[in-house]
């Protein structure tokens, strides 16, 4: 299969990913569409890496999963305590501090 | 066909190998020596976190971060005298870190202004007493929820939150890496390394929890969401060049590459590769410099997280995320100049007007500081678009003067305190030159250097900025960010007035006196602006010299 099919599909699984991140209120969910986001580009990194023939794509996927494993981390952390002083993960809600 | 051969024929034969085949990195342990020193202190932080005793934590912790910033500024120091930041300039660790006189300039910068926000973030004298226990600006415990039991009982134990010493380190090692970064995979790493400890800072503040937590989630998910697209124009640079260093990349832009495989032919070609991947990449690095249209999350982030955090954020992540940009810009992208220029025209005049004419508008000095922030971004960005040598170096010197001026301000804004912590409103501020005059005329002194008021380091800076500009043929750019500096020294001058001819209020503020750790970071802020302002010659040299960047 030619893999340009392949970065189409990153390319739109980014784009729904950008999307979710825009239109949904939920903190864990927006969180969620960012990691989308993240993976559609693991998914351009190594189909670009087969049509190049050399493996920095994949390696550079490998990288990828591990600082979204660290933002989850930090980013569950902050949303969990977020949560739990407000009751609500909405991120419509969060406007202390609005002009 | 051939490629999916050449993918085959790299496993099958890497399996067949013998092992000692494959050769050792080579790294330059000397050269890294400033970004290792910190990385391994902040190591050690974790560690002392893990096994001291909580009463000593805060004195170890001290130690060790003053320590490992002192020491790693000495080896950028001795490397520079060495020169590698001129002559020896070079890349270092397989090409994914470049030792030269841009890099070296920022990391002593962002070594330096860490160190004095590591004096603010040390501060235990602000807030009174707690059951007997000295409180610094942070949560007694971050994972207590505000206003509950187990929060009281955290604050009656005197527990204190030491762990930001280690993430202010983290911090550090990532911004020290940002500008020096010499391919996108180091690049992303780095911006992730000194974001996330960054996004947890912001939660931590002693006061208004609540308001602080806003401001990391909303760090968090913008910081995130624009890392996502940083890293999505990553991976259509790399699909274009088949590589992520940026001398390859330059090469293939600018069609001197040597060795044209079929496959890089394919991609080659492809100039919605380039153009979209490289726009992406610019947004992300744009995100972290806080320019309009992509400032959203400033003012917030700013407002709601401990101020010396703000001050520190405000200050380091500017320079290292200028020095990305700049590397990117000048070094990968020269050959798409006239691409990029026209956008980084329309983002320059846009953020500097923006970032002046909202200014105006605000009531709460830490968002007046932040919006503050948004137009100086655009007038470095005025020195980035010139595209010749001494645009860089003017924007070297810009954020080095600039980087002072900010932490000591946010510095001063922690002194300023009612009941409720700090009184950041900027009605209770009326009259404060009356109450106290020299903290009144220390930040007086910051807001004339923020308008560029000559004699300030903001003149000089603005000065060599506007300059290399107009030099680079960007005029149009230099009368709008003289208008746009018009507009903002009319707020600052504002803040002034309010503070010196205006009656006190009976239930103001009082100006807390601080420990000596607040009295020298915003002593050597004042004394950066004096110096940087009447003496500048030294250090627009010191600039000029660090001013080519290796490729």
């Amino acid at each position: 299969m030619n893999p340009v099919n392949y970065l189409y599909l990153a390319a739109l699984l980014f784009t729904i990913g950008a999307t979710g991140v825009l239109i949904r209120r939920n903190a864990i969910v927006v969180f969620m569409c960012v990691e989308l986001m993240l993976n559609a580009c693991n998914l351009a990194f190594v189909a670009f890496s087969r049509m190049h023939g050399n493996l920095d794509g994949q390696v550079i996927a490998f990288f990828t999963m591990v600082v979204a494993a660290a933002e989850v981390v930090v980013g569950l952390a902050i949303i969990v305590s977020l949560f739990r002083s407000r009751h609500s993960a909405s991120v419509d809600d969060a406007s202390l501090m609005k002009l | 066909m051939s490629a999916t051969a050449a993918v085959h024929s790299l496993w099958t034969t890497a399996a067949a190998d013998p092992i000692s085949k494959i050769d050792a990195p080579k790294i330059e342990y000397g050269q890294l020596a400033p970004t290792l020193i910190v990385v391994g202190a902040a190591i050690i932080g974790i560690l002392v976190e893990a096994f001291v005793p909580r009463k000593s934590r805060y004195y170890v912790q001290m130690f060790v971060a003053v320590v490992a910033l002192a020491a790693a500024f000495a080896s950028v120091v001795a490397l520079a005298a060495d020169g590698y930041a001129t002559t020896k300039a070079g890349i270092a660790a397989m090409g994914a870190i470049a030792v030269d006189g841009p890099a070296l300039f920022l990391q002593g910068t962002i070594l330096l202004t860490a160190l004095v926000g590591l004096f603010t973030f040390a501060e235990r004298r602000l807030d009174p007493e707690a059951h007997g226990n000295r409180v610094d600006s942070f949560a007694a415990q971050a994972a207590s929820v505000p206003g509950s039991d187990s929060e009281q009982r955290a604050v009656k134990a005197g527990f204190t939150t030491t762990e930001v010493f280690p993430l202010l380190l983290f911090a550090v090692a990532g911004m020290l890496v940002f500008p020096a970064a010499n391919d996108l995979l180091t690049l992303f790493v780095a911006l992730e390394v000194l974001s996330l400890p960054l996004y947890l800072l912001c939660a931590l503040a002693r006061r208004k929890r609540l308001m602080s937590q806003e401001a990391a989630v909303k760090y968090f998910l913008l910081g995130a969401f624009a890392s996502a697209f940083l890293l999505f124009g990553i991976a259509l640079l790399y699909g274009y060049a088949g590589s992520m260093s940026y001398a390859t990349i330059a090469q293939v832009v600018e069609g001197t590459v040597p060795e044209v495989t079929p496959a890089l032919a394919g991609t080659m070609g492809n100039d919605a590769l380039l153009l979209v991947g490289a726009a992406l990449l610019i947004m992300g690095l744009l995100f972290k410099v806080g320019a309009v249209p992509f400032h959203m999350w400033t003012p917030d982030v700013y407002q709601g997280a401990p101020t010396p955090v703000t001050g520190f954020m405000a200050a380091a992540t500017k320079v290292a995320a200028f020095g990305a940009l700049l590397r990117i810009l000048y070094v990968v992208l020269p050959g798409l100049r006239w691409d990029w220029r026209p956008v980084m025209w329309a983002v320059a005049i846009v953020t500097m007007v923006v970032g002046a004419v909202v200014a105006i508008t605000q009531t709460d000095i830490k968002r007046l500081l932040a919006y503050s922030a948004i137009s100086h971004a655009g007038f470095i960005l005025a020195g980035v678009i010139a595209a010749t040598p001494s645009g860089v170096s003017s924007v070297l010197f810009y954020l080095a003067a600039y980087s002072f001026v900010t932490i000591g301000a946010f510095a001063v804004v922690t002194l300023v305190r009612d009941a409720g912590g700090e009184a950041t409103h900027l009605s209770k501020w009326a009259g404060l030159g009356r109450r106290s005059p020299l903290v009144a005329a220390v930040f007086a002194v910051f807001l004339l250097a923020f308008a560029g008021i000559p004699l300030t380091s903001g003149f000089a800076g603005k000065f060599a900025v506007f300059k290399a500009a107009a030099e680079g043929g960007a005029a149009p750019l230099v009368v709008v960010g003289v208008i746009a500096s018009a507009i903002a020294a009319f707020f600052y001058i504002r803040v002034i007035v309010l503070m010196f001819f205006s009656e006190p209020r009976p239930e103001g503020p009082t100006v807390a006196v601080p420990s000596p750790l607040t009295m020298t970071a915003i002593g050597v802020g004042v004394a950066v602006t004096v110096v940087l302002g009447v003496a500048p010659q030294y250090f627009l040299e010191l600039a000029g010299d660090a001013g080519v960047f290796v490729r």
